[in-house]
């Protein structure tokens, strides 16, 4: 009788849209599945506002009346919704479709992506109809259409054919010995194509960690080049310029809702000047009386560290704060059907590339980069020549805080922020740091680059620990090799 | 002479009266095992906790003399003692495991449905081959490490700084559960050492006296080390090794015999310290730890001998009175400790006494 009632409805052209809501709403869970799943097999334009309308609870823009969606009813929506998309004119729209149908189809659609795949313009669109198509005819009777979806599914580079090619594969899976293995070299061949977008993924992935490590070394080799001393409270200004970004955010929530779109641009300076102004501070105070006393400074500088994040941890708490991306910083490019470069990550390590040049083009174009470069190479002769080192150390100092700053407005977009946020970097810096050379931009680039990609790159060979346990053997043999790191500033001064 | 009466006087009773001083916290700390054996409810008895708390104190005083050794007198400042205090502290864990565990397998490998003990357990039911162990780990690695660290000198900054490193790897590693080494919970719940009940007063005494010998020994040890040739050798490196180099001196031996000896030391002071704690995991590893270690030596005095026992001493008796009091604070505390010891006490407590002493 329902069965009936369905065919009747779905065949008669009278059937308004209304009505099919109206329907909708009264009808069972089960009646209502079976409804979406005879709506996705054959798509009518005129309903796709309708299946909008569900999926947002409802069935119409001005009814407010609820409709009770499971999760099982979501996903025939989506794939109900899909199969409508695929008849829209925006080639984007469509590809979207296509997408969620590859993962989503159920054999009665099978007639509707063949005529789709056949009629389709856009190429990428076409394809991944095809994938789609392959998808369902793998479950085929008939050996023939089953080979020809495992040809196909060999020619993408997606990982759920993949994972579809591993199903096959698995024993007893298949009965035909052709198609199982015309199977085995689908799936080498998507393995092939995968392989590279993995790397890929995994170097980017390196150059993303490598700019966050920059961001944090850069002050780091600043101050250490002219001070001779360690800041270990370093990684305490990236969090400060954390919870400046946050706090940024909060604000703007509050008083200005318009501009939080551009929070992060805003907290920028924010960040600099709250990490710089702490940081000179410090100078002035603590590391200023502790000159030619560089261990002592690692410590006095550690119990800085410890005060500033304990005071974060009572004044905000000690769990993580939320600081989350803007649209504009959220979503990402698919290059490889398997590597997306999400947009924050690309963002950042465009920021960390600029924050170089401005820092290089500050220490080599500006007077106070004069100075410093002076200070940093002879202290004593830089004093005769008039410079006055206290002023420049107080500058620089501030300056590297700052840059660590600024590097936790950047942290801040990709990952968690906690009292602890500077710590999990800090030796990492140091490691940079350590390799780079002291003082030296294009060292500290290198490294901090060479020592993310190197991570991230061993890390799924054998394992994050192993491979920073690996890391560090190799800076201890490399050191042996260069003991004052990649670029070494030539000189003949010796205690 | 010219002296004023009371600089003569302090003088001349200085050094009797430290050595009185020093008589008597040796007998207070030799009493107090004994004390502890009195029955429940005595006046004099001494709780189990004060004497666990002393003897964790008494090994942290080891590592810190070990890292004076290192730092005060060789000038290496080491910020990974950490890693090799709990190196010997596990490898006295695992003979602890064994026993506990009987013929079967320690519970955290039945947990991870392990069927036999990993290649390094062999041997480790053995009391004499865990000890083997608590000196050969720590000092191996030490070897090794320093071999490198030396032959390329490293000094100053970047040794503390690939110190931390190495014991941040350390840490890492062994919070793996698949390193064997009982992941994140480290080794804890142990019953029995050589055959004796580990939570009986009587053990816990004989544990607490062995700490107090392994103190004075390693007192007397560096004592004789920084007297004789080699110590002013070491003194020398500390100052101006360019010029050691120059009057004919290799120093790489000499700084690779002091850090191993100091490892080792820590190695022994884990390994007494996990059977009167009961406990241990990475935490102990933590670049935290290390470097709180290096303000207990900061604190007491650099480059003397009772120095870093006095503030081992101190910062640990105050850390486990303000955990309690005011734990929110102790990092400020132990913050300010930190910032203020660097600049207005360069020479530490000891340094201070001796300037009253001396006007």
């Amino acid at each position: 009788m329902l069965r009936l009632l369905l065919t009747l409805l779905l065949l008669l052209p009278l059937a308004t849209q209304a009505s099919e809501g109206e329907f909708f709403l009264g009808a069972k869970p089960a009646e209502q599945a079976s409804l979406l799943e005879g709506w996705a097999a054959q798509p009518e334009p005129a309903r796709l506002a309708l299946l909008e309308n569900l999926r947002e609870g409802r069935i119409a823009d001005d009814d407010t009346r609820k409709v009770r969606l499971n999760n099982r009813l979501r996903g025939l929506i989506d794939n109900a919704l899909a199969s409508h998309q695929l008849l829209s004119a925006d080639s984007d729209l469509r590809l979207a479709a296509a997408r969620q149908l590859q993962k989503s189809a159920q054999p009665a659609q099978m007639a509707l992506l063949d005529r789709a795949f056949a009629s389709e313009p856009d190429a990428a669109v076409h394809a991944a109809l095809g994938l789609a198509l392959a998808n369902l005819q793998l479950g085929a009777s008939e050996p023939r259409v089953r080979l020809a979806a495992v040809r196909l599914l060999g020619e993408t580079g997606d990982p759920l054919a993949r994972t579809r090619l591993e199903a096959l594969l698995q024993p007893g899976a298949e009965p035909d010995a052709g198609v199982r293995t015309a199977a085995e070299t689908s799936l080498a061949q998507v393995q092939r194509k995968l392989l590279f977008g993995e790397i890929l993924g995994q170097a980017f992935s390196g150059l993303s960690l490598g700019s966050i490590l920059l961001l944090a070394a850069l002050g780091l080799a600043i101050t250490f080049g002219l001070l001779g001393v360690i800041n270990m409270a370093h990684g305490e200004m990236l969090m400060l310029g954390a919870y400046s970004t946050y706090l940024v955010q909060v604000l703007l929530q509050r008083y200005a809702p318009g501009a939080i779109e551009f929070y992060p641009l805003i907290a920028l300076p924010v960040a600099f000047a709250v990490s710089a102004g702490v940081g000179m501070a410090l100078e002035r105070t603590v590391i200023r009386h502790l000159y030619g006393r560089p261990l002592e400074t690692l410590l006095a500088t550690w119990g800085i560290s410890l005060i500033l994040i304990q005071a974060v941890r009572l004044l905000f708490g000690a769990q993580n704060v939320e600081v989350s991306n803007p649209a504009w910083l959220s979503g990402g490019i698919q290059v490889l059907p398997n590597l997306v470069l999400p947009y924050n990550r690309l963002v950042i390590i465009g920021f960390a590339l600029a924050v170089v040049l401005l820092t290089w083009l500050l220490l080599n174009r500006t007077r106070l980069g004069l100075n410093v470069r002076a200070v940093t190479q002879n202290r004593n002769m830089a004093a005769c020549c008039g410079v006055s080192t206290g002023r420049v150390d107080m500058l620089a100092f501030g300056l590297g805080s700052g840059i660590a700053g600024l590097g936790g407005v950047a942290l801040s977009q990709v990952g968690n922020v906690g009292p602890d946020l500077g710590q999990s970097y800090i030796i990492d810096s140091f490691l940079v740091v350590v390799l780079g050379g002291v003082g030296q931009l294009a060292g500290s680039l290198w490294a901090a680059f060479g020592l993310g990609i190197a991570n991230k790159l061993l890390e799924p060979q054998i394992g994050a620990v192993l491979g920073k346990i690996l890391i560090l053997a190799l800076i201890i043999l490399f050191i042996q090799k260069r003991p004052q790191g990649l670029f070494a500033l030539k000189g003949r001064v010796i205690d | 002479m010219n002296q004023p009466l009371l600089v003569t006087a302090t003088q001349k009773v200085g050094p009797r009266l430290s050595l009185a001083i020093g008589a008597i916290v040796i007998l207070v700390l030799l009493a107090l095992p004994l004390l502890s054996l009195l029955p429940d409810g005595h006046t004099l008895q001494v709780s189990a906790y004060t004497l666990t708390l002393v003897g964790k104190i008494l090994c942290y005083a080891i590592v810190a003399l070990a890292l004076d050794l290192v730092w005060g007198y060789a000038g290496l400042l080491s910020l990974g003692h950490g890693l090799f205090f709990a190196l010997g502290g596990y490898a006295m864990g695992m003979y602890l495991m064994r026993q506990a565990a009987g013929d079967g397998l320690p519970g955290f490998m039945t947990f991870l449905s392990w069927s036999e003990l990993p290649w390094y357990w062999a041997g480790t039911q053995h009391f004499a081959w865990a000890l083997c162990l608590a000196v050969l780990a720590p000092g191996m690695l030490a070897l090794v490490f320093g071999w490198f660290a030396f032959r390329s000198r490293i000094k100053g900054v970047y040794f503390s700084i690939m110190t931390q490193a190495l014991t941040f790897a350390g840490m890492l590693l062994f919070f793996r559960n698949e390193t064997g080494f009982g992941g994140n919970n480290g080794f804890t719940s142990f019953r029995t050492i050589l055959g004796f009940e580990i939570t009986a007063p009587g053990t816990r005494a004989v544990l607490f006296l062995l700490t107090v010998a392994l103190l004075l020994g390693s007192l007397y040890l560096c004592w004789w080390l920084t007297r004789s040739k080699f110590g002013r050798l070491l003194t020398a490196l500390r100052d101006a090794e360019n010029r050691l180099m120059f009057c004919g001196y290799d120093p790489r031996g000499f700084k690779l015999l002091v850090w191993v000896l100091s490892a080792v030391l820590c190695g022994l002071a884990g390994a007494l310290y996990v059977p009167q704690v009961g406990i241990i995991n990475p935490s102990e590893m933590s670049p935290t730890n290390s470097i709180e270690a290096a303000v207990w030596v900061a604190l007491g005095g650099r480059g003397t001998l009772i120095g870093p026992l006095l503030g081992a001493g101190l910062v640990n008796g105050m850390k486990s009175w303000f955990t309690v009091a005011f734990p929110e604070f102790w990092l400020f505390f132990l913050g300010a400790l930190f910032i203020l010891v660097t600049l207005y006490l360069p020479k530490g407590v000891v340094g201070l006494l001796k300037k009253r002493s001396q006007p």
